[in-house]
């Protein structure tokens, strides 16, 4: 994408373009990666409410997988995942293992 | 128009910014109260309950709230305005960059106060010093008539299509804020056509048009949008000339980025802000009776300041005083000089210069101390000599 020199900014960084948000991808922020074990997921959908971007892709009512595109790798969906039995349905890897 | 329709009448510079405030009705302002300023809010508050203004009136718990609401009612669409003085200009700190960055046209009144510690509420101007350059445009007023006449003109510049920009109004703290001056009041018809209805620029409550204020602007962006800003506060003087010409039309009073005391043929030169201009004034008249070539140039567009036009009416001086009512402290100069120091830097030739720094936490300037200062000038224009670059004048030793 070309860069905008100044004499073509919006004054006072307004964004004027609903769901510009799609055009920011923060998935090279990530320094752990969530993996998904679909075995263990209840289908709860707290991981979808508790992302702060929208990493987490659903269809039909059902969770997805990542994508990665948006996921800045915070972490917060494993921190929230209930899992089943106690085992969670989503883990941190390190990035580049 | 074109027709002067004011009231004589003898009211404190709050008073008058009150009444300024009451005419124009703005549809928000928050506030919270702050020695010298309070009495502007504690008015203009009492105007709102009376019904003679249909402001929403926010009263918040901290300065720091109140920048906080007027930038989200300004962001909203509404034409805001509010007041405070020192540690309460502090307090807004950060909000007031929000508020430049973001091009809200959002109106303050600053009510000039030396900032603690030790604590102080009386006059000086070390509170607006310390947000020159925090991207607001920043007026400042002689006496109650400039505040009022300021105040009223500030609407139409900081709402201006070509410069949506926040503004400050400075006045000084219990010289002016709390003494009572004759002056006179336009008429409310006259103020409300001047400043006419207020234009939205990407207002938040234009749900067909959903925005989002306050993005992330990371390295790729936020230079550019600096550039732009350093570009809009460029269009601002003629902004304000040209609002001076209209405000003539309907006050008779003439203003411009600065005020100059018969210093066209002057030989030497006081610069000095705000109400201490009005003290020098009449020593500048003294001396001129004895034969002495003195003027004095008052600045009132102080951000973004008119570095080439203050540069060109202080060129052909031989010296220069700069009296200064705040320090700027690290061994350099007061921070108005080091703005006229700026404005020769590019000329050859240019006048010997020297700084005072006087009157801070409200200590009285005396005419004194300006005929001192003036006759200080005399000899190092006739000498070429400048024995003292930097001095507190009015300090016991
Ligand atoms: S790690 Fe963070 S950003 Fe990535 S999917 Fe989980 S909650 Fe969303
Ligand atoms: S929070 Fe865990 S269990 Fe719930 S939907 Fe997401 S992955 Fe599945």
């Amino acid at each position: 994408m070309k860069l905008k020199g100044w004499k073509e900014l919006k004054p006072g960084a307004v964004v004027t373009e609903p769901g510009s948000a799609l055009k920011f991808k923060t998935g090279s922020w990530r320094a752990f990666k969530p993996k998904w074990i679909e075995e263990n997921c209840i289908q709860c959908m707290f991981c979808w409410a508790y992302c702060p971007d929208m990493a987490i892709t659903v269809k039909d009512g059902k969770r997805g997988d990542f994508d990665y595109d948006y996921c800045k790798g915070c972490g917060i969906c494993a921190l929230e995942c209930p899992g089943k039995k106690g085992n969670k349905a989503i883990v941190m890897e390190e990035e580049g293992r | 128009m074109g027709q002067k329709s004011g009231k004589i009448v003898a009211v404190t510079g709050n008073e008058a910014v009150a009444e300024a405030l009451r005419q124009v009705n703005p549809d928000v302002s928050a506030a919270y109260p702050i020695t010298p300023a309070t009495e502007i809010m504690q008015r203009f508050t009492a105007f709102v309950s009376n019904g003679k203004a249909k402001t929403e009136m926010i009263l918040v718990e901290s300065e720091h709230s109140a920048m906080s609401a007027c930038i989200g009612a300004s962001a909203a669409g509404g034409r805001v305005a509010t007041s405070t003085s020192a540690q309460g200009l502090a307090l807004m700190w950060e909000e007031l960059f929000i508020a430049s960055g973001t091009r809200l046209p959002i109106i303050l009144a600053l009510v000039n106060r030396a900032m603690s510690a030790p604590l102080n509420i009386h006059g000086d101007h070390s509170d607006g010093m310390g947000a020159r350059d925090c991207g607001w445009i920043q007026l400042w007023s002689e006496n109650a008539q400039e505040a009022y006449d300021n105040m009223i003109q500030s609407f139409r510049i900081a709402e201006h299509m070509d410069l949506r920009l926040p503004a400050m109004v400075c006045m000084d703290g219990f010289i002016i804020s709390h003494s009572i001056e004759r002056m006179e009041y336009l008429d409310d018809e006259a103020v409300k056509s001047f400043v006419g209805e207020f234009k939205t620029v990407n207002p938040l409550l234009d749900i067909e048009h959903p925005v989002s204020y306050g993005p992330l602007i990371l390295t790729d962006y936020y230079m550019e949008y600096r550039r732009a800003h350093a570009e809009v506060m460029s269009k601002v003087k003629n902004v304000v000339l040209d609002v001076a010409k209209d405000f003539e039309k309907i006050s008779g009073r003439q203003y411009g980025l600065f005020e100059t005391y018969r210093l066209d043929d002057a030989e030497i030169g006081i610069v000095i802000l705000n109400s201490a201009a009005g003290t020098t004034k009449d020593a500048v008249d003294a001396f001129r009776e004895k034969g002495i070539k003195v003027g004095l140039l008052k600045p009132r567009l102080f951000r973004p300041f008119p570095y080439e036009e203050v540069g060109e009416a202080l060129k052909h001086l031989k010296a220069i005083c700069v009296l200064d009512r705040a320090d700027a402290f690290g061994g350099s100069y007061g921070p108005l000089f080091m703005d006229i120091a700026a404005t020769l830097f590019p000329y050859k030739e240019k006048p010997l210069m020297m700084n005072k720094i006087y009157g801070l936490g409200g200590r009285d300037y005396l005419p004194e101390h300006a005929e001192n200062a003036i006759a200080e000038l005399a000899e190092v224009a006739k000498t070429g000599q400048i024995k003292t670059f930097k001095e507190y004048i009015g300090v016991r030793e």
